[in-house]
Order: C-alpha cells, then structure tokens, then sequence
C-alpha cells in the first residue's frame, strides 16, 4: 500500500476513532459520579448539532455553536434533575431501560422539532470540495478540525480533572460517593454536573463532526452503540483508555475495509468487541477487579 | 328560534346526504422510521390530494376516504396494517407500501382478497410475475441502469465501480447494473454496499482510488447518504464520473452535498425539472401543477417520491372514474386498459404489464449551479 | 395434574382465549385474531426471555437476532428453489428421504424446497447450537459488560441479515409457504384459516407458559432463583450456577427462534427490522414493564402493547408513546405494572401467589 492511501485510510480512521472516543467519554463522565450508563448519549451528539444549525440562521458560527452546546448542557442537567436525580439507588437495569427511554423521546421529539430531513452545518474553513494535502492524501479540512477540537477536549478535560477543585470533587464523587459526601462534598449537585458535563461535550462533537457526517434525528442510537463498544473495550469508568480503545476501533474499521466488504464492516468492529469481552472481560484496559464489582 | 335550530340541523346535514357514498382508500406508508424521507413526501401528497377530490366533489359521486396507516417501513407491520385495512376497514384500494420488501410482504395477501394494490416501490418483482391486482407507479430500476451505462458507453467508459446504499432500492440496482453492463460492453470492477445509516464513505473512496482501473462510479442509493459519496470523491480529489441513480430526486441531496455535488449526471423523471420543460411537452401541465400545489402547500421542495404517490392516486381515482364506481373488476380492467399521463412519466398499462412506464420516463438530468437540470 | 392453586391462572388464560375468540365470532369482529395471532408470537419471546431474565437473573439485549435466526433460517429454506440443482447428489438424496417437496407458486413456477418441518427442525437446531455457542462465554459476564456482548450479538445477527444476498438484504424474505403442522393444521396468513391460526398461537404460548410454570417451581426453578440471588451463595450449596444459566439461556433461544419460526410463516416473510436492536430493547422493556420475575405480568404487559402497536393505534407515535410509557413505568413502577402499591394489594387479597 502507497503512503498516500495509508494515510487516507488513516485519517478517516482517526476521524471516527475520535469521535467515538468522546461519546465514551461522554458515558465514562456520568458513568463514574454516578454507575449509570446513559444510553441517550449519541442524543445529546445530535441536538448539539440541530441546535448550532437552527441557531446559525440567526447568528454566525461560532455563536451558534457555543450557544448549542450551553443548550444541550442544561438540557442534560434537566434530564439528571427531573429522571434521575430522586431515584434512590435504582437497579443497573432501570437505569439502562430509563435512558434508553429518554433516548427514545428525545429523538421523537427531535423528529418533531425538525423533521426526517437531512441537516448539515456549513464546512468551517472551505467547503465541500475543499482538501489539504497531507502525504499525497487529500484531507478535508474538517477533518483536522475534528481532531483539532476532539483533542482538545480531552486534553482539556483531564487537566480539569486533575488539577481543578470542581474536577477533583466529581473525581471523589466517582472514588466514593459516601465518603465524598462525608466530606462535605455536595454530590448532589456534582452529578447535575457531570450530566451538563458530559451533554456538552457531545454537543461540541455533534458540532465539529456535522459538515461531515451531516446531522439527521436518528444518528443517536448508532453513536451510542460506538461509544458504548468503546468504554467496553477501554474497561469501565476509564476515559484515557477510551481514548486509545476510540482511536483503535476507527482503525480497524477504517482499514477492514480493504478486505471485508463494506456491509460487514460493523459486524467486525462489533466482533473484535465480543471476542475481547471473551478473553479479556474487564476490556483491554480495564482491571478485572473492578469488573467483578458490576451487578445487577 | 325553532326555525333557527331546523336550519343549522338542515344545513349540518346536506353536506353528508349530498355526498352520502365514500370510498374508502387505504394507505400504508413509512411515514416514520428509517426510511420517512420517502413516506412524509408521499403520505403529505395524498393528503393534499384527497382534499383536492373531495372538494371538487369527489370521484364519480362518492367522497374519498383515505385510511392512512404507518408502517414505520417494517415489513411484518406493513403485514398487519394490510390485513387490517383490507378485512375490517373493507377498503376498495391500497396506495404503498413505501418500501419494496413491504410490498413484497403483502403483494399475495392483497392478490388473495381481490384488492387492488398499488406500490409506491420501485422493484421489478412486484410487476413480474404479474399479479392481477398489484401495480405499481416508479420506473423500473432496469430503465434507470440502461440510460447510466448507455450514458457511459457514450462517454467511453468500460470499467466501472458499483456503490449502492443498503436498502431494497440499492440492492435491485446493483443487480440490474451487474446483469445489463455487458451489453453495453462495460464491465463491473467492484461491488460495494453501504449502510443507510454511513456517515462517512472516505475509507470507500480510497478503496476504489487504489484501483487505478476504475474509470467510472455508479452510486445506486436513496438514502440521503449517497451525497457523502460524492463529497468524500471530490475531497479525496479522485475525479472519475460519478452517476447517480433515480433515487438521488430530491433538491435537498443537492443542498446538503453542496458544492460536491457540481455536474453529477443522473436518470430521473421529469419532476425535478417542471418549469424549464417547453410548453409542448405532455407532461407540463400536470408536473407544474402537482409542484406548485405541494410546494405552496408544504412549503419544502417537491420529490420525486412524492410524484410516485400522486402517480398512484391519480391512476385509481381515473379508474374508478371510468368504472363509475367502486367495482374492483372494473376498475382494475380500467388501469390495465389506461394511458395515463403522471409525474413519473406516460403510463401505457396492459394486461401483462402493471408498470407502464418505457425508458422514455427518464431523461439524463445534471446538478449546475445548485439545481436540477436536463443533459 | 389436578386443579391446585398453581394452575388457576393457566386456566383463566385457557378460558380468556376461547371467551376472546367465541366474543369475535358473536360479534362479526374476527379480523381481531389477525393481530392477536401475531400477538402471541412475539408473546411466546417475551415469556422465554422473562425466564431468563427474571429467574435466571441475566439481561439479553440480543433476543430479536434468536428470533431473526429462527424466522429467517426457515424463510430461507423453504423459499431458496432448488430446482436448477436438482441433479446434485445431496439434493438428490434429501428429495428421495421427503425433506424436499415439489410445487408451485401461484404464479405457476416450479419451484423445489425444504418442506417446513424441516426448515423449522433445522431452524431450532442452528437456534441452539449458536445459543450454546453464544451463551457459554457471555454468561460469564455480569452488568454493563453482559449488556453489551448481548446488544452486540443482535447488532451482529441484524447487520449479517442486511448484508447477506441469501437472506434477501434490506427486502429480507417474501413468499414463505404456509407451514402444515398435522393434517387439517395449517400456519398461514389465509382468510380462511384465521381461527385455526389463532388457536395454534395461543396453544403453543400456553405450553410455553405452562412449561415454564413448571421450570420455575421445579428444582431447576429453585437453582435459578438462587442464582439470583447471590451467585456465590448458590454455588457454596453445590449448584452450578453456569450450567443452569446456559439451559435457561438456550431455552429461551428456543421459544424465541420458535416464535420467528411460526410467524414467519404466518405472516408469509420476514424483514430485517424483527431484527433490528430496537426490537430486542421492545422484549426487555416489556418484561420490565411487566414486573421482572413475573411471567404472567410481562406476558399481560406483552399481549396489551404489541397488539396495540401492531393494529397501528400509536400511529406515527409509536416509539414515542413507548418511551414514554418506559421511562415512565421505570421511574413510578419499577417492579412492574402487577406491583404498584394500589394493584399490590388487590393483587394480595384476591390474586394467586407470586410466582
């Protein structure tokens, strides 16, 4: 293979890995103040992005985008304060059915609001034809946007985690939420956040990704079964390792294609999944102790 | 006072005694689910025009009722929504299913209980065998696949790939591009299929660009995300023709892929292009008018799609029209004896061909500037 | 037998189901069978699955894929024409042992296929092989983890069914024969055997359910529930836990495949949408609905929601009205509709024993 497909086949791989990197890392947020994982993640990837779109009619881009990802924050702050937030610790499988529930009416609704049709911001730097040329290979510029942002975001994210109060308090909501609250820690209003949290960044992504993918009402549920595959194979709770495990199954995807043809080419990422749950239960990076603490 | 209240009661009931017999017209599309991009076109359209017939009085003195049920484009509720509409509701016709396994799903059920059926799907198995009660209104695919690889022949292509999006629709084209191309003496490299959900075809397109042979694409989809084929083509640089197939009728593919979109070529029915066609052309009146009523009424582009349901409607009330009632003998020997001029094209029925429609339907369309326009 | 305690709700059922039928026969309104037919199908899914889920402790996000294996396997085989391999020696062979059978469609072809007992035969049989070969490492997995092997199982089963040429792709499979279970029983989407087909439905969910009922207050039935319990615990009293989870799991394959088998068809074809992920979410959310480890809840919850979904009632706000009614029953009524505190003391005073 020439260095230029390599390097075509390579960046689209990243560009997804990334992706599906941050929807893990949108489920590992709330998943770790809270041991919920909310199947309506990949919703919150779409309204960021039908927000920006509607938004951008009346204000330009970067407005638009900020203002949707403040919208979809607070959307996922209602959504902990009005589903979530009174339970008192539900099963692991009321919480699966719940979100899936939520996802479903959220996206019901966004059918509503903005009909079946397919939307799309505009390119943020050319447009459709635009490309950079990188090793022979013709990038769109987007495409380094997503990665450009993507990676911030995670950069971003760990320091706030390590080196801000805020972060360091939903960290030890995550250790412990007993002990946090023994401290003094308002894990009430700690989970709140981690949902504002963890819908932003969706949102951020749904932005960036949508020039190239286009937005539509239903590409949550694919989004989140990506996501979902990817903090499995990171190991629960573990968004550095989603990262990798992100990056690693756009890849794949990515290059299985020279070989399998297209219309399988989810039931290998999907299988390289089932097979590593097999031998490695606890995902590739994951420790198997913390996986033996999951029950329903 | 009393006098007063015998009026409104009089004036409540002349309407329904004056229009006292219906028709019921059932209806089965994929309003929702993943393929309503095809059934809002198509369910809106035959709202509209069941309140134009009634409000013209009509058809041949009865009231049309339209029972419109949605399948959600999931084969075994097209199944029990067909069922239902036929023995409880009792309806004279059905008009759908979107969808060409749907179709195929009920196609014996409505042939078993006598009711006509007209589909709104495209496959060429809901016509052939021919079943006495089962039309249909879309071009055949293999009028579509003989004016692209005609078009290539032209352009001197004979080696092509073929992409098709994951749907009965792209699954009939990949088979009637593969089987015709040899007459036309061109030869199919590659055959791949994407899923109607793709988001991005990149990793596709450098697939086929490491093949240096591949001297034309044939992108055989009606999903919307048969524009990101062309996008990921013009972004990768890799300019070999792309054609598209008739499922690419919609203005709003054109809008969403943009400027990648620029000179794409495309068999299609002449909808797309209603106002610049001449004032001679059979078929001005009647696009012109379905375009401008839908368009005014919805305020979104008219599709395609959308002509497939008119086309359907407009046959039925024809016949039953000429039948001068609901007599399903009658009136399904009226469609086999028409000469129709639809959205799609001029019908020709006949007893042995419940399609109608000659490879003149289409005519080569390209995207410029932004629109639709003749080759 | 005789009549404890135990059997008086599968007598109810018995007597519901005739009552229903002779009602629709009174009142000229016999088209209701046709979605209550199909009804108790997806029923007989949703009462294997409740075993599983509910006594065996262990979610399957995957059921619609048994489902699609069972409906599409036998749709395959008894549509695919053999008729231009005839002369090869395996189809020789299968034609002289009466596995194959010689016809016409009504178009007048001829056409060579599987007859269906032994499509049906072969469909279970693949059915418990992909179970077992499924279920003994899955099983293994508990939370989240276990969700998703299962989710992934169905993604795999419906993305391998759009994609493959024999399974008919995204139109998935049109024209099953009907199925002649014993002379004079026949499974078809005919008009004239509407009753027949209701009864042959119903009768099997009740074997399904009586079968069950036994399981659960068996010995195997007491392991399960220990398994539920605590794990370690079931395994410290010399249960083996893994082993009893595997039976629960094929057998609910089993009913599951059984029922893709049989409305297939009756509905004369199978699309890619029985086995899409939204589907298989449909089954647990119901049996959640229901009451978790209760069969007769989730099959009640099961009979009232699909025969509403499927007669349309929701009409385009189908999804939406569900979501709505999971999210609901799952913040007010997590142990199920049977268990609210109103229902709960009805149910105690004058309702049977929880199973």
């Amino acid at each position: 293979m020439s260095l230029q497909l390599f390097t075509q086949y390579l960046f689209s791989g990243i560009t997804y890995g990334i992706l599906y990197a941050i929807v893990a890392i949108g489920f590992n947020i709330i998943y770790n103040t809270t041991g919920i994982i909310n199947f309506a993640q990949g919703e919150f990837v779409m309204l960021g992005g039908m927000c920006a779109i509607s938004l951008h009619e009346y204000m330009p881009l970067p407005a638009a985008i900020l203002l949707a990802v403040i919208i979809t924050g607070i959307i996922g702050g209602l959504i902990e304060i009005i589903f979530i937030r009174w339970l008192d610790s539900p099963s692991v499988l009321r919480m699966i059915i719940i979100t899936i529930g939520l996802s479903i009416l959220i996206r019901e609704a966004a059918l509503f609001v903005w009909g079946e049709s397919v939307r799309s911001l505009p390119y943020f730097n050319g447009d459709a034809v635009t490309s950079v040329q990188i090793f022979g290979a013709n990038i769109s510029p987007q495409v380094l946007w997503v990665i450009g942002v993507c990676s911030v975001i995670v950069v971003g994210l760990s320091l706030f985690f390590q080196f801000t109060y805020a972060g360091r308090e939903m960290r030890a909501c995550a250790a412990n939420r007993t002990a946090a609250t023994l401290c003094g820690i308002n894990t009430r209003s700690k989970i709140t956040w981690s949902f504002m949290l963890s819908a932003g960044i969706g949102a951020v992504a749904g932005c960036v990704m949508s020039p190239i993918t286009y937005t539509q009402y239903d590409i949550g549920p694919g989004l989140a079964i990506k996501g979902f595959t990817v903090v499995i194979l990171g190991g629960l709770g573990n968004s550095m390792a989603a990262v990798a495990a992100g990056l690693l199954l756009g890849i794949v995807e990515s290059f299985s294609i020279i070989v399998v043809p297209m219309a399988y080419q989810e039931v290998i990422s999907i299988a390289i999944l089932l097979i590593v749950l097999f031998v490695r239960p606890h995902g590739l990076f994951g420790s198997s102790e913390t996986a033996c603490l999951q029950d329903f | 006072m009393a006098l007063a209240a015998g009026a409104a009661l009089l004036f409540a009931f002349l309407p329904s005694t004056g229009m006292a017999k219906t028709i019921k017209i059932g209806a089965i599309l994929a309003e929702s689910g993943p393929a309503g991009f095809l059934g809002q076109p198509e369910a809106k359209t035959l709202r509209m025009l069941v309140a134009q017939t009634n409000a013209r009085g009509g058809v041949a003195g009865y009231k049309v009722e339209l029972l419109l049920k949605d399948s959600a484009g999931k084969k075994e509720q097209a199944v029990s929504l067909a069922r239902q509409l036929i023995e409880e509701d009792k309806v004279f016709a059905i008009i759908g299913p979107t969808r060409s396994g749907s179709t195929m799903a009920i196609k014996n059920i409505a042939e078993q209980a006598k009711t006509i059926l007209i589909s709104c799907a495209s496959t060429k198995a809901i016509v052939d065998p021919v079943a006495k009660y089962v039309f249909k209104t879309p071009q055949n695919d293999s009028l579509a696949a003989r004016m692209i690889l005609q078009e290539m022949k032209k352009e001197g292509i004979t080696k092509i790939a073929v992409v098709v999006g994951g749907t009965g629709f792209g699954k009939m084209g990949k088979m009637f591009v593969n089987k015709l191309a040899p007459e036309y003496g061109i030869s199919v490299l590659m055959n791949e299929t994407y899923s109607p959900r793709a988001t991005d075809l990149s990793p596709l397109v450098t697939k086929m660009m490491a093949n240096k042979d591949i001297q034309g694409v044939v992108n055989w989809s009606i999903v919307p995300a048969q524009t990101i084929l062309a996008k990921n083509m013009r972004q990768q640089k890799w300019n070999v023709p792309l054609f598209l197939s008739h499922g690419f009728g919609n203005i709003k593919y054109v809008q969403a892929g943009g400027a990648a979109m620029e000179g794409i070529k495309f068999p299609a029915d002449r909808l797309l292009i209603a106002d610049s066609l001449p004032a001679s052309n059979p078929q001005r009146a009647v696009l012109v008018k379905y375009k401008h009523d839908y368009e005014s009424k919805y305020h979104e582009p008219v599709s395609t799609f959308g002509g497939h349901a008119y086309d359907a409607f407009k046959i039925l009330c024809k016949a039953i029209a000429k039948a001068g009632g609901p007599d399903t003998e009658k009136v399904r020997t009226a469609i086999e004896n028409m000469t129709f001029i639809g959205t799609g094209g001029i019908f020709h029925f006949s007893p042995t061909d419940h399609s109608g429609l000659k490879i003149d339907a289409f005519d080569m369309m390209v995207v410029k500037n932004g629109k639709f326009t003749k080759f | 037998m005789g009549i404890s305690k135990r059997n008086i709700p599968v007598l109810l059922l018995i007597a519901l189901v005739v009552i229903v039928q002779l009602i629709t026969a009174g009142t000229d309104t016999s088209f209701y069978l046709t979605q209550l037919t199909m009804t108790a199908y997806y029923s007989l899914v949703i009462i294997g699955l409740c075993l599983l889920m509910g006594y065996a402790g262990q979610l399957s996000l995957g059921h619609a894929g048994f489902f699609a294996i069972g409906g599409y396997v036998s749709a395959a085989l008894t549509t695919h024409n053999l008729i231009g391999l005839r002369h090869n020696q395996l189809i020789e062979l299968l034609n002289k042992t009466g596995l194959l059978s010689m016809g016409q469609d009504i178009y007048g072809e001829k056409i060579l296929t599987v007859i269906p007992w032994a499509a049906c035969l072969a469909a279970i049989l693949v059915t418990i092989i992909i179970a077992f070969a499924i279920g003994k490492p899955v099983l293994k997995l508990k939370g989240h983890y276990l969700a998703m092997a299962t989710l992934g199982f169905g993604i795999i089963i419906f993305r391998f069914a759009m994609a493959t040429e024999y399974f008919g792709e995204a139109d998935g499979i049109s024209g099953v024969p009907p199925f002649h279970l014993l002379p004079g029983l026949t499974v078809s989407g005919d008009f004239g055997a509407r009753i027949s087909n209701y009864y042959i439905a119903w009768g099997l969910v009740l074997l399904g359910m009586i079968l069950s009922l036994n399981l659960v207050n068996s010995r195997v039935g007491r392991a399960l529930r220990a398994i539920h319990g605590s794990e370690e615990a079931a395994a410290a009293m010399g249960i083996n836990a893994s082993r009893f989870k595997l039976y629960t799991f094929v057998i609910s394959a089993v009913f599951a495949a059984l029922a893709g088998v049989m409305l297939t068809h009756y509905n004369g074809g199978i699309g890619p949408s029985e086995a899409s992920v939204m589907k298989s979410v449909r089954y647990v959310a119901i049996i959640a609905i229901g009451g978790m480890s209760s069969l007769w809840g989730a099959l009640c919850m099961g009979v009232i929601l699909n025969f509403m979904s499927l007669r349309g009632m929701f009409g385009s706000y189908d999804g939406a009205v569900f979501g709505a009614i999971l999210v609901a029953m799952m913040l007010f009524a997590p142990d199920g509709i049977l268990r609210l505190p109103l229902l709960k003391k009805l149910w105690r005073k004058n309702g049977p024993a929880r199973n």
